[in-house]
């Protein structure tokens, strides 16, 4: 500030410059979510509404029963995610989380390539009765609602 | 008896912290000056009857008690005395006994020591604390009683095993220690603000409280990220997990409020900013607590899910930045008035500096909350590094240019070209290196930027000693050099794992070898290991740096059983230029074992440079408190003189 500025003049570009700052990070940080934010998907919601092949999204369903398999070189496994509406095969190279099991609720993070397979480069599986993805939570409980409907 | 004991001694804090707010509160009316005199007795007892409380917790754990709830849930008798200590405070309960505990003993010792301010700006703030207290005295009785009853069941169920570590034992006393640091700032604050007392000395009786605090939240997340680098085997340090940055937004307020604090208490400027920091570093503590307590959020870090405690939090959220907000509007025009400075100026750099913190604050506060706000309007979510690598550095990397300057800068006004000189140096270590990784053809651009800005901040950090006799040079200089060489350091680790990490995974055969970076690494068995309340499964493996001497890791993939979980436990060897890491995964039907093997060059820069950051702190904490000390001897020293002269 110039020597010139009376107390009061200097305050007030200060706050200013604060302000503008402050709401340029608030504007940035809306556009970023915007164009960041990956969403969760259903195989029924990819089966609707197919993501960009460059589009980062976190697919959750049950691993099918009898579709995992391990593939020659010891570290890569494929499974289909299902959602009893529709099914998407994934592929993932990696450890698979403790608790990754046939039946049970999986969150893959990851894209969907052009081939219509889902490259996970990250699995979530439920940890135990403390540590759920969030998402999870609630697929679990539809599921069994479903489940229960379904053999009324 | 003892849990009743220690349920006695909580109701008694909680009355005394009543009784500390309204003696506080009337005493700063005409009529009720008399009752002044109770507040600092009551704030002091008040304190030790909380220290009481949690020890009755703390030995009931230790007798593990399982006809109280809490011991029922997070203990059992098989377990090893250190985690049956930690039990205590590793659940909500307990965590937050531990936090009154903490913040009673802190005003105890603001009620016994602090002397400086005036009497009625001192009765305001201990008001203030008793205040915030109380909301958490009752957030426990009311709601997250630790010491209820119930028939003795047969066993306890154990602690969750990924809390079962050492290293986590001690991180969330040391992240809360820091919280409620900022509690005593944020009573300051208000105490200030009531009396409209905002002063040099306002900011000098604060410091060592918000220092102290920065230095336990500085601790507590690098013991945090560490803790989720070795003990969760995914090889990363940081996943801008919401619990992680439950802790990082109240360092990033401490730390705009050190550096105000230090305008306000050299050059009585930036009044209303440094109490507003004040209000917003203790706020960003209680939004971490509501992210991590109220069960709004899974993480891997959060533990504690139910709702009638998330809104319990959110009203005292609500109640205390609301208040403390609604104060700051009343009371901030009758503050604004300080000291003026030129453009360049160290005060100048400090208000830049402190721009660029609230604005990384604000982009890592919306995208923490914003999947929550989205789920609320039915929409999921997840925001991930993607957003946050890109947006914060948009304001670290100038704050950390503007770092390498302003310690140079005179107060008040300077001009630039008396510190170019010094300036050459630092900005051809950092174009040098920037022309080094650039001719790697690096894959991402913030590593680079990374690489490059850490020699020239290392440098300069080590330029306010310049033309210095280094016996002479004040702690508190000793410690901004240390924090500043410190930034460097971590940034340095930061950007070498992100830009020269070598990774495989790999599925082999005992007895086969596999390479990654300049290790040879053999899987020479798997055995089966047992601890006292796991099983585990170990495979022996030999690495050669280089074909040098063989080291021997030991990566295990452990089953509990109560709870039943499994876990990897990683291996890791670590030299001066990086560190080995090994997680041991599944065996596939063909017998082959998979491994997963990470070469981090210089990683663990990133906590050794958090750690020296922390102790540039308590060296600044050191020279302040010694030279509080030194004011306070002295002052004695002339009124016995005057005492003696008979005036």
């Amino acid at each position: 500030m110039n020597a010139a500025l009376k107390p009061k003049h200097q305050r007030l570009v200060l706050v200013l410059l604060a302000m503008v700052a402050l709401i340029g990070a608030a504007l940035l940080a809306i556009w970023g979510l915007r164009s960041n934010a990956s969403y969760f998907y259903l195989p029924a919601d990819i089966a609707a509404n197919r993501p960009a092949p460059d589009q980062a999204v976190r697919l959750g369903g049950m691993v099918e029963a009898g579709s995992y398999r391990r593939e020659a070189d010891g570290v890569t496994i494929a499974f289909v995610v299902n959602d009893t509406k529709a099914r998407v095969p994934v592929r993932f190279k990696g450890i698979v989380p403790d608790l990754f099991k046939e039946g049970s609720g999986v969150v893959a993070e990851g894209k969907l390539g052009a081939d219509g397979v889902f490259v996970a480069d990250n699995l979530l599986a439920k940890h135990d009765e403390k540590y759920v993805p969030r998402e999870m939570k609630d697929m679990t409980e539809a599921q069994a609602r479903q489940t229960v409907e379904e053999t009324k | 008896m003892t849990a009743e004991f220690g349920l006695a001694a909580l109701w008694l804090a909680a009355a005394l912290a009543a009784l500390q707010l309204f003696a506080g509160a009337l005493a700063l009316t005409r009529k009720g000056e008399a009752l002044g005199g109770a507040v600092r007795p009551a704030a002091v007892v008040q304190g030790l009857l909380a220290l009481a409380s949690f020890i009755a917790l703390v030995i009931v754990f230790v007798q593990t008690d399982l006809s109280v709830k809490l011991v029922h849930n997070n203990s059992h008798s098989a377990k090893p005395m250190l985690y049956k200590l930690a039990g205590a405070w590793g659940n909500h309960e307990g965590s937050m006994l531990l936090w009154v505990t903490v913040m009673g003993l802190a005003g105890s010792i603001v009620a016994l020591v602090e002397r400086r301010l005036p009497e009625k700006t001192m009765l305001a703030t201990l008001a203030g604390q008793a205040f915030v207290s109380l909301g958490f005295y009752a957030f426990l009785l009311f709601s997250s009683n630790p010491f209820t009853r119930m028939a003795p069941a047969p066993e306890g169920r154990g602690l969750n095993p990924l809390l079962q570590d050492p290293g986590l034992a001690f991180h969330p006393p040391t992240l809360y220690i820091g919280y409620v640091g900022l509690s005593i700032a944020f009573s300051f604050a208000i105490g200030a603000l009531i009396t409209r007392e905002v002063s040099p000395a306002f900011a000098r009786a604060m410091r060592p409280w918000v220092l102290g605090a920065w230095i336990f939240l500085t601790l507590g997340i690098v013991a945090g990220s560490y803790w989720a680098y070795y003990e969760l085997g995914w090889g990363g340090w940081w996943f801008w997990d919401p619990v992680e940055n439950a802790s990082l937004m109240p360092w990033l307020a401490a730390t705009a409020l050190l550096h105000s604090c230090s305008v306000l208490a050299a050059r009585n400027a930036l009044r209303a900013w440094t109490v507003m920091l004040g209000v917003v570093a203790f706020s960003m503590s209680m939004v971490g607590t509501f992210l991590v307590r109220s069960g709004i959020l899974t993480s891997v870090h959060a533990f504690a899910v139910d709702p009638e405690r998330g809104s319990f939090i959110l009203a005292l959220l609500g109640i205390y930045i609301g208040g403390a907000l609604t104060l700051f509007g009343l009371r901030a025009s009758t503050v604004t008035e300080g000291e003026r400075f030129a453009v360049v100026s160290r005060e100048s750099a400090l208000v830049f500096n402190n721009v660029m913190l609230s604005c990384t604050l604000g982009i890592v506060l919306v995208g923490t909350l914003y999947p929550l706000l989205a789920e609320a309007l039915g929409q999921q979510v997840s925001i991930g590094p993607p957003y946050f690598n890109p947006f914060t550095a948009i304001f670290v990397v100038p704050m950390l240019l503007v770092m390498a300057v302003g310690p140079l800068l005179r107060w008040r006004r300077d001009e630039f070209g008396r510190v170019r000189k010094g300036l050459i140096l630092p900005a051809l270590a950092g174009l040098l290196v920037l022309g080094l990784a650039i001719s790697w053809k690096p894959a991402h651009v913030l590593p680079v930027i990374g690489l490059a800005l850490a020699p020239a901040i290392g440098i300069a950090s080590l330029l306010p000693l310049r033309g210095r006799k280094l016996r002479q040079v004040k702690l508190p200089l000793w410690g901004m050099v240390f924090a500043h060489f410190g930034v460097a350091l971590s940034l340095f680790g930061m950007a070498s794992d992100s830009a020269f990490t070598s990774e495989k995974l790999v599925a082999v055969n005992v007895g086969e070898k596999v390479a990654v970076g300049p290790w040879q690494i053999g899987l020479k068995s798997i055995d089966p290991v047992a601890g006292p309340n796991w099983t585990a499964l170990e495979a022996v493996m030999e690495a050669r740096y280089h074909g040098g001497d063989a080291i021997t890791l030991h990566p295990q993939s452990r089953s509990f059983w109560s709870p039943p979980q499994q876990t990897s436990e990683s291996a890791l060897v670590t030299r001066w230029n990086g560190q080995l890491y090994a997680v041991l995964g599944d065996e596939s039907e063909d017998g082959r074992w998979q491994l997963r093997l990470w070469w981090k060059p210089f990683v663990p820069m990133i906590w050794f440079g958090g750690i020296l950051i922390a102790f540039g702190g308590f060296l600044a904490l050191l020279g302040r408190v010694a030279s509080d000390l030194r004011r306070i001897v002295a002052r004695n020293k002339i009124s016995y003189r005057r005492q003696r002269q008979g005036r």
